[in-house]
Protein backbone atom coordinates (compact mmCIF):
# COMPACT_ATOMS: atom_id res chain seq x y z
CA UNK A 1 0.00 0.00 0.00
CA UNK A 2 1.15 3.44 -0.19
CA UNK A 3 0.41 6.62 1.35
CA UNK A 4 1.11 9.77 0.38
CA UNK A 5 2.39 11.79 2.99
CA UNK A 6 1.80 15.09 1.45
CA UNK A 7 -2.01 14.97 1.02
CA UNK A 8 -4.18 16.79 3.39
CA UNK A 9 -6.89 15.11 2.09
CA UNK A 10 -9.27 12.83 4.51
CA UNK A 11 -8.51 9.13 5.25
CA UNK A 12 -12.22 9.04 3.79
CA UNK A 13 -11.68 11.21 1.15
CA UNK A 14 -9.26 9.26 -0.04
CA UNK A 15 -10.71 6.11 0.10
CA UNK A 16 -13.82 6.72 -1.74
CA UNK A 17 -11.23 8.03 -4.45
CA UNK A 18 -13.20 8.82 -7.83
CA UNK A 19 -15.98 6.28 -6.87
CA UNK A 20 -16.96 2.36 -7.91
CA UNK A 21 -16.47 2.10 -11.92
CA UNK A 22 -19.82 -0.15 -12.06
CA UNK A 23 -18.41 -2.51 -14.12
CA UNK A 24 -15.79 -5.50 -13.58
CA UNK A 25 -18.50 -8.36 -13.08
CA UNK A 26 -19.27 -8.84 -17.04
CA UNK A 27 -14.96 -9.19 -17.18
CA UNK A 28 -14.95 -12.08 -14.52
CA UNK A 29 -17.99 -13.68 -15.79
CA UNK A 30 -16.69 -14.03 -19.03
CA UNK A 31 -13.46 -14.67 -17.92
CA UNK A 32 -14.89 -17.82 -15.83
CA UNK A 33 -16.98 -18.87 -19.22
CA UNK A 34 -14.13 -18.82 -21.61
CA UNK A 35 -12.43 -21.37 -18.95
CA UNK A 36 -14.90 -23.44 -19.37
CA UNK A 37 -15.43 -23.80 -23.11
CA UNK A 38 -11.76 -24.07 -23.04
CA UNK A 39 -11.87 -27.49 -21.31
CA UNK A 40 -13.81 -29.35 -23.85
CA UNK A 41 -12.18 -27.22 -26.78
CA UNK A 42 -8.76 -28.21 -25.41
CA UNK A 43 -9.16 -31.89 -25.01
CA UNK A 44 -10.79 -31.93 -28.45
CA UNK A 45 -7.61 -30.31 -29.96
CA UNK A 46 -4.81 -32.32 -28.07
CA UNK A 47 -6.85 -35.78 -28.83
CA UNK A 48 -7.39 -34.06 -32.80
CA UNK A 49 -3.14 -33.21 -32.44
CA UNK A 50 -2.13 -36.96 -31.34
CA UNK A 51 -4.41 -38.61 -33.46
CA UNK A 52 -2.98 -36.67 -36.85
CA UNK A 53 0.80 -36.92 -35.69
CA UNK A 54 2.92 -38.21 -37.89
CA UNK A 55 0.46 -37.82 -40.93
CA UNK A 56 2.25 -34.69 -42.23
CA UNK A 57 1.73 -31.29 -43.59
CA UNK A 58 -0.78 -32.71 -46.03
CA UNK A 59 -3.18 -34.89 -43.36
CA UNK A 60 -3.44 -31.51 -41.21
CA UNK A 61 -5.10 -29.65 -44.38
CA UNK A 62 -7.36 -31.90 -45.22
CA UNK A 63 -8.46 -32.45 -41.50
CA UNK A 64 -8.90 -28.66 -41.20
CA UNK A 65 -10.79 -28.30 -44.39
CA UNK A 66 -13.53 -30.76 -42.78
CA UNK A 67 -17.15 -28.29 -41.45
CA UNK A 68 -16.76 -29.66 -37.98
CA UNK A 69 -12.81 -29.55 -37.45
CA UNK A 70 -12.73 -26.19 -38.73
CA UNK A 71 -15.65 -24.77 -36.78
CA UNK A 72 -14.17 -26.27 -33.47
CA UNK A 73 -10.60 -25.10 -34.39
CA UNK A 74 -12.04 -21.12 -34.61
CA UNK A 75 -14.17 -21.85 -31.97
CA UNK A 76 -10.84 -22.97 -29.56
CA UNK A 77 -8.96 -19.70 -31.10
CA UNK A 78 -11.44 -17.11 -30.55
CA UNK A 79 -12.12 -18.19 -27.11
CA UNK A 80 -8.54 -18.72 -26.17
CA UNK A 81 -7.25 -15.53 -27.74
CA UNK A 82 -10.24 -13.71 -25.78
CA UNK A 83 -9.52 -15.92 -22.27
CA UNK A 84 -5.66 -14.85 -22.83
CA UNK A 85 -6.42 -11.19 -22.92
CA UNK A 86 -8.98 -11.43 -19.95
CA UNK A 87 -6.26 -13.11 -17.87
CA UNK A 88 -3.39 -10.55 -19.23
CA UNK A 89 -5.49 -7.47 -18.20
CA UNK A 90 -6.34 -9.09 -14.77
CA UNK A 91 -2.21 -9.31 -14.27
CA UNK A 92 -1.56 -5.82 -15.93
CA UNK A 93 -4.27 -4.48 -13.16
CA UNK A 94 -2.67 -6.69 -10.55
CA UNK A 95 1.17 -5.44 -10.84
CA UNK A 96 1.41 -1.64 -12.91
CA UNK A 97 0.13 0.34 -10.98
CA UNK A 98 0.97 3.76 -13.07
CA UNK A 99 -2.24 4.25 -15.06
CA UNK A 100 -0.82 6.01 -17.94
CA UNK A 101 1.72 2.55 -18.24
CA UNK A 102 -1.15 0.46 -17.22
CA UNK A 103 -3.59 1.34 -19.92
CA UNK A 104 -1.14 1.75 -22.74
CA UNK A 105 0.07 -2.17 -22.20
CA UNK A 106 -3.43 -3.24 -22.18
CA UNK A 107 -4.02 -1.56 -25.15
CA UNK A 108 -1.16 -3.29 -26.54
CA UNK A 109 -2.21 -7.13 -25.20
CA UNK A 110 -5.31 -6.37 -26.91
CA UNK A 111 -4.54 -5.77 -30.17
CA UNK A 112 -2.15 -8.41 -30.35
CA UNK A 113 -4.47 -10.96 -28.98
CA UNK A 114 -7.44 -9.71 -31.24
CA UNK A 115 -4.93 -9.38 -34.44
CA UNK A 116 -3.09 -13.05 -33.83
CA UNK A 117 -6.68 -14.24 -33.16
CA UNK A 118 -8.30 -13.18 -36.41
CA UNK A 119 -5.12 -13.61 -38.81
CA UNK A 120 -4.96 -17.46 -37.22
CA UNK A 121 -9.28 -17.49 -37.95
CA UNK A 122 -8.58 -16.17 -41.58
CA UNK A 123 -6.05 -18.87 -42.14
CA UNK A 124 -8.55 -21.58 -41.10
CA UNK A 125 -10.77 -19.76 -43.49
CA UNK A 126 -8.87 -19.58 -46.15
CA UNK A 127 -7.60 -23.72 -45.93
CA UNK A 128 -11.48 -24.67 -45.38
CA UNK A 129 -12.62 -22.63 -48.18
CA UNK A 130 -9.88 -24.37 -50.08
CA UNK A 131 -8.83 -20.44 -51.41
CA UNK B 1 4.91 -1.37 -10.32
CA UNK B 2 4.04 -3.32 -7.28
CA UNK B 3 6.93 -2.96 -5.17
CA UNK B 4 8.73 -6.57 -4.46
CA UNK B 5 11.62 -5.36 -2.04
CA UNK B 6 11.84 -3.13 0.51
CA UNK B 7 12.68 0.82 0.22
CA UNK B 8 16.39 1.35 1.42
CA UNK B 9 15.42 3.00 4.18
CA UNK B 10 12.70 0.38 5.36
CA UNK B 11 15.43 -2.74 5.41
CA UNK B 12 15.63 -4.49 8.85
CA UNK B 13 19.23 -4.53 10.42
CA UNK B 14 20.06 -6.49 13.69
CA UNK B 15 19.20 -5.03 16.26
CA UNK B 16 20.42 -5.15 20.42
CA UNK B 17 20.44 -8.78 22.59
CA UNK B 18 18.96 -8.35 25.24
CA UNK B 19 20.52 -11.12 27.63
CA UNK B 20 18.58 -13.39 29.85
CA UNK B 21 17.79 -12.45 33.43
CA UNK B 22 20.29 -13.68 36.59
CA UNK B 23 19.54 -17.24 37.03
CA UNK B 24 16.83 -17.78 34.27
CA UNK B 25 17.16 -21.43 33.42
CA UNK B 26 14.66 -22.08 30.95
CA UNK B 27 14.80 -19.35 28.38
CA UNK B 28 13.22 -18.55 24.36
CA UNK B 29 14.38 -15.90 22.33
CA UNK B 30 12.14 -13.14 21.01
CA UNK B 31 13.51 -11.45 17.94
CA UNK B 32 11.23 -8.67 17.89
CA UNK B 33 11.03 -5.55 15.03
CA UNK B 34 11.94 -2.16 16.38
CA UNK B 35 11.59 1.10 14.46
CA UNK B 36 11.44 4.36 16.24
CA UNK B 37 10.32 7.53 13.86
CA UNK B 38 11.82 9.79 16.30
CA UNK B 39 15.12 8.51 15.15
CA UNK B 40 16.55 8.68 11.20
CA UNK B 41 17.79 4.89 11.60
CA UNK B 42 16.10 1.82 9.97
CA UNK B 43 14.32 -0.40 11.75
CA UNK B 44 15.82 -3.49 13.43
CA UNK B 45 15.62 -6.51 15.14
CA UNK B 46 16.24 -6.90 18.56
CA UNK B 47 16.58 -10.00 20.48
CA UNK B 48 15.30 -10.29 24.39
CA UNK B 49 16.11 -13.88 26.05
CA UNK B 50 12.78 -14.44 28.20
CA UNK B 51 12.42 -16.15 31.20
CA UNK B 52 9.68 -19.17 30.32
CA UNK B 53 9.36 -20.35 33.84
CA UNK B 54 8.22 -16.64 35.04
CA UNK B 55 5.85 -16.10 31.66
CA UNK B 56 2.14 -16.64 30.31
CA UNK B 57 1.57 -19.01 27.92
CA UNK B 58 1.43 -16.76 25.00
CA UNK B 59 2.97 -14.60 22.88
CA UNK B 60 1.25 -11.72 24.29
CA UNK B 61 2.56 -12.46 27.65
CA UNK B 62 6.05 -12.69 26.88
CA UNK B 63 5.60 -9.43 25.08
CA UNK B 64 4.11 -7.58 28.07
CA UNK B 65 6.91 -9.30 30.14
CA UNK B 66 10.02 -7.91 27.81
CA UNK B 67 8.17 -4.42 28.26
CA UNK B 68 7.98 -4.42 32.00
CA UNK B 69 10.60 -6.30 32.92
CA UNK B 70 13.33 -5.96 29.89
CA UNK B 71 12.77 -2.96 27.95
CA UNK B 72 9.72 -0.26 28.91
CA UNK B 73 10.46 1.12 24.92
CA UNK B 74 8.38 -1.26 23.09
CA UNK B 75 5.63 -0.47 21.94
CA UNK B 76 2.12 -2.55 20.70
CA UNK B 77 -1.03 -2.16 21.16
CA UNK B 78 -2.80 -4.98 23.38
CA UNK B 79 -6.02 -4.52 25.14
CA UNK B 80 -8.75 -7.74 26.22
CA UNK B 81 -5.87 -10.33 25.99
CA UNK B 82 -8.36 -12.73 25.05
CA UNK B 83 -8.99 -12.34 21.07
CA UNK B 84 -11.96 -10.05 21.11
CA UNK B 85 -10.52 -6.42 20.37
CA UNK B 86 -8.50 -7.62 17.64
CA UNK B 87 -5.73 -4.73 18.86
CA UNK B 88 -2.46 -7.41 19.09
CA UNK B 89 -2.49 -8.33 15.92
CA UNK B 90 0.83 -8.83 14.33
CA UNK B 91 3.03 -11.25 11.95
CA UNK B 92 4.26 -13.57 14.54
CA UNK B 93 6.41 -16.98 13.64
CA UNK B 94 5.58 -15.73 9.62
CA UNK B 95 1.96 -15.85 10.15
CA UNK B 96 -0.46 -12.87 11.19
CA UNK B 97 -2.35 -13.62 14.27
CA UNK B 98 -3.09 -11.90 17.33
CA UNK B 99 -0.47 -12.20 20.02
CA UNK B 100 -3.25 -13.18 22.81
CA UNK B 101 -4.15 -15.97 21.02
CA UNK B 102 -1.09 -17.65 20.02
CA UNK B 103 0.86 -20.21 22.06
CA UNK B 104 4.58 -20.00 22.62
CA UNK B 105 4.61 -23.57 22.26
CA UNK B 106 3.67 -23.34 19.15
CA UNK B 107 6.17 -21.29 17.78
CA UNK B 108 9.63 -21.93 16.16
CA UNK B 109 12.68 -21.83 18.90
CA UNK B 110 13.32 -18.14 18.05
CA UNK B 111 10.08 -16.46 18.10
CA UNK B 112 9.77 -13.84 15.28
CA UNK B 113 7.60 -10.91 15.84
CA UNK B 114 6.83 -8.30 13.21
CA UNK B 115 4.04 -5.80 12.77
CA UNK B 116 1.04 -6.51 10.01
CA UNK B 117 2.64 -6.46 6.87
CA UNK B 118 2.60 -3.65 4.13
CA UNK B 119 0.85 -1.62 6.22
CA UNK B 120 2.78 2.25 7.12
CA UNK B 121 4.48 1.27 10.86
CA UNK B 122 4.23 4.29 12.95
CA UNK B 123 6.22 2.66 15.80
CA UNK B 124 7.34 -0.95 16.57
CA UNK B 125 4.58 -3.12 16.45
CA UNK B 126 1.89 -0.41 15.72
CA UNK B 127 1.14 -0.26 11.98
CA UNK B 128 -0.92 2.53 10.83
CA UNK B 129 -4.56 1.21 9.67
CA UNK B 130 -6.12 4.45 9.06
CA UNK B 131 -6.78 4.05 5.86
CA UNK B 132 -8.18 0.68 6.60
CA UNK B 133 -10.92 1.90 8.90
CA UNK B 134 -11.71 4.79 5.74
CA UNK B 135 -12.46 2.26 3.55
CA UNK B 136 -14.45 0.05 6.11
CA UNK B 137 -16.14 4.02 6.82
CA UNK B 138 -16.64 3.62 2.85
CA UNK B 139 -19.10 0.68 2.93
CA UNK B 140 -21.54 2.63 5.26
CA UNK B 141 -21.39 -0.69 7.31
CA UNK B 142 -25.09 0.15 9.13
CA UNK B 143 -28.66 -0.41 8.45
CA UNK B 144 -30.17 1.11 5.69
CA UNK B 145 -33.67 0.81 5.29
CA UNK B 146 -36.48 3.77 4.06
CA UNK B 147 -39.08 1.50 5.29
CA UNK B 148 -39.90 2.99 9.22
CA UNK B 149 -39.30 0.26 12.06
CA UNK B 150 -42.29 -1.61 13.70
CA UNK B 151 -43.95 0.65 16.51
CA UNK B 152 -42.26 -1.54 19.52
CA UNK B 153 -38.91 -0.05 17.66
CA UNK B 154 -37.46 -3.75 16.54
CA UNK B 155 -37.13 -4.87 12.99
CA UNK B 156 -38.11 -8.51 13.05
CA UNK B 157 -36.07 -11.43 11.33
CA UNK B 158 -36.84 -15.18 10.92
CA UNK B 159 -33.65 -17.37 12.55
CA UNK B 160 -32.77 -18.34 8.93
CA UNK B 161 -32.65 -15.10 8.10
CA UNK B 162 -30.41 -14.50 11.11
CA UNK B 163 -28.10 -17.54 10.55
CA UNK B 164 -26.89 -15.87 7.08
CA UNK B 165 -25.01 -13.59 9.26
CA UNK B 166 -23.53 -16.27 11.11
CA UNK B 167 -19.98 -16.49 10.43
CA UNK B 168 -19.24 -12.68 9.57
CA UNK B 169 -20.77 -10.80 12.63
CA UNK B 170 -17.47 -12.51 14.59
CA UNK B 171 -15.56 -10.40 13.17
CA UNK B 172 -13.09 -8.27 15.34
CA UNK B 173 -11.70 -6.04 12.66
CA UNK B 174 -7.87 -6.79 13.77
CA UNK B 175 -7.18 -6.97 9.97
CA UNK B 176 -5.22 -9.87 10.27
CA UNK B 177 -6.16 -11.32 7.32
CA UNK B 178 -6.21 -8.16 4.60
CA UNK B 179 -2.41 -7.64 5.33
CA UNK B 180 -1.57 -11.36 4.69
CA UNK B 181 -3.35 -10.65 1.20
CA UNK B 182 -1.30 -10.03 -1.64
CA UNK B 183 -3.79 -8.28 -3.73
CA UNK B 184 -4.05 -5.65 -1.04
CA UNK B 185 -0.35 -5.46 -0.98
CA UNK B 186 -0.15 -4.53 -4.15
CA UNK B 187 -3.24 -2.41 -4.83
CA UNK B 188 -4.71 -1.62 -1.55
CA UNK B 189 -5.39 1.94 -2.15
CA UNK B 190 -8.06 0.74 -4.06
CA UNK B 191 -8.47 -2.70 -3.26
CA UNK B 192 -10.58 -2.95 0.19
CA UNK B 193 -9.21 -6.10 1.56
CA UNK B 194 -10.92 -9.01 2.71
CA UNK B 195 -12.34 -7.74 5.97
CA UNK B 196 -13.95 -4.55 4.61
CA UNK B 197 -15.59 -6.78 2.00
CA UNK B 198 -16.40 -9.21 5.14
CA UNK B 199 -18.28 -6.47 6.57
CA UNK B 200 -19.76 -5.23 3.24
CA UNK B 201 -21.59 -9.27 2.90
CA UNK B 202 -22.42 -9.19 6.43
CA UNK B 203 -24.73 -5.99 5.51
CA UNK B 204 -25.37 -7.54 2.09
CA UNK B 205 -26.80 -10.29 3.51
CA UNK B 206 -28.92 -8.76 6.48
CA UNK B 207 -32.31 -9.22 5.53
CA UNK B 208 -33.87 -5.84 7.36
CA UNK B 209 -31.29 -4.17 5.54
CA UNK B 210 -33.07 -2.18 2.36
CA UNK B 211 -29.79 -1.12 0.78
CA UNK B 212 -28.45 -4.31 -1.28
CA UNK B 213 -28.22 -3.23 -4.60
CA UNK B 214 -26.75 -0.18 -3.57
CA UNK B 215 -23.97 -1.43 -1.59
CA UNK B 216 -23.45 -4.03 -4.78
CA UNK B 217 -23.05 -1.06 -6.89
CA UNK B 218 -20.91 0.76 -4.82
CA UNK B 219 -18.51 -2.56 -4.67
CA UNK B 220 -18.83 -3.10 -8.53
CA UNK B 221 -15.57 -2.48 -9.64
CA UNK B 222 -12.04 -3.74 -11.06
CA UNK B 223 -10.12 -2.71 -8.22
CA UNK B 224 -12.69 -2.69 -5.27
CA UNK B 225 -14.08 -6.25 -5.46
CA UNK B 226 -12.43 -7.75 -8.09
CA UNK B 227 -8.68 -7.53 -6.63
CA UNK B 228 -9.82 -10.88 -4.96
CA UNK B 229 -8.28 -13.66 -7.31
CA UNK B 230 -9.47 -16.59 -4.40
CA UNK B 231 -5.54 -16.64 -3.25
CA UNK B 232 -7.16 -17.94 0.22
CA UNK B 233 -4.42 -16.03 2.75
CA UNK B 234 -7.21 -14.44 5.14
CA UNK B 235 -8.95 -17.39 5.16
CA UNK B 236 -6.13 -19.07 6.10
CA UNK B 237 -4.68 -16.22 8.55
CA UNK B 238 -8.07 -15.29 10.16
CA UNK B 239 -7.40 -15.63 13.72
CA UNK B 240 -11.25 -16.61 14.82
CA UNK B 241 -11.71 -18.45 12.20
CA UNK B 242 -14.25 -16.79 10.12
CA UNK B 243 -13.87 -17.76 5.73
CA UNK B 244 -13.84 -14.28 3.98
CA UNK B 245 -13.06 -15.75 0.86
CA UNK B 246 -16.37 -17.26 0.79
CA UNK B 247 -17.77 -13.72 1.85
CA UNK B 248 -16.09 -12.58 -1.15
CA UNK B 249 -17.10 -15.08 -3.21
CA UNK B 250 -20.80 -15.05 -2.18
CA UNK B 251 -20.56 -11.10 -3.11
CA UNK B 252 -19.19 -12.10 -6.54
CA UNK B 253 -22.29 -14.64 -7.09
CA UNK B 254 -25.34 -12.07 -6.06
CA UNK B 255 -23.20 -10.01 -8.96
CA UNK B 256 -23.70 -12.31 -11.53
CA UNK B 257 -27.04 -13.50 -10.08
CA UNK B 258 -27.99 -9.77 -10.19
CA UNK B 259 -27.46 -9.89 -14.53
CA UNK B 260 -29.57 -12.19 -14.87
Amino acid sequence: MTTNTTSLRSALGHARGLGSAKEGTHHWWLQRVTAIALVPLTMWLVASIIALSGFGHEAFVVWFGRPVNATLMILFLGVAFHHAQLGMQVFIEDYVSHHGMRTALNLLVKFACYGLATLSIVSILTIAFGA
Amino acid sequence: MAEFTLPKNSKVKKGTAHPKPDGATNTRTFSVYRYDPDTESNPQLDSYEVDMDTCGPMVLDALLKIKDEMDATLTLRRSCREGICGSCAMNIDGRNTLACLKPIDECKKDVKVYPLPHLPVVKDLVPDVNHIYAQLTSIEPWMKADTAPPPNGERKQSPEERAKLDGLWECILCFCCTTSCPSYWWNGDRYLGPAVLLQAARWINDSRDEATGERLDQLEDPFRLYRCHTIMNCTNACPKGLNPAKAIADIKTKMVERLG
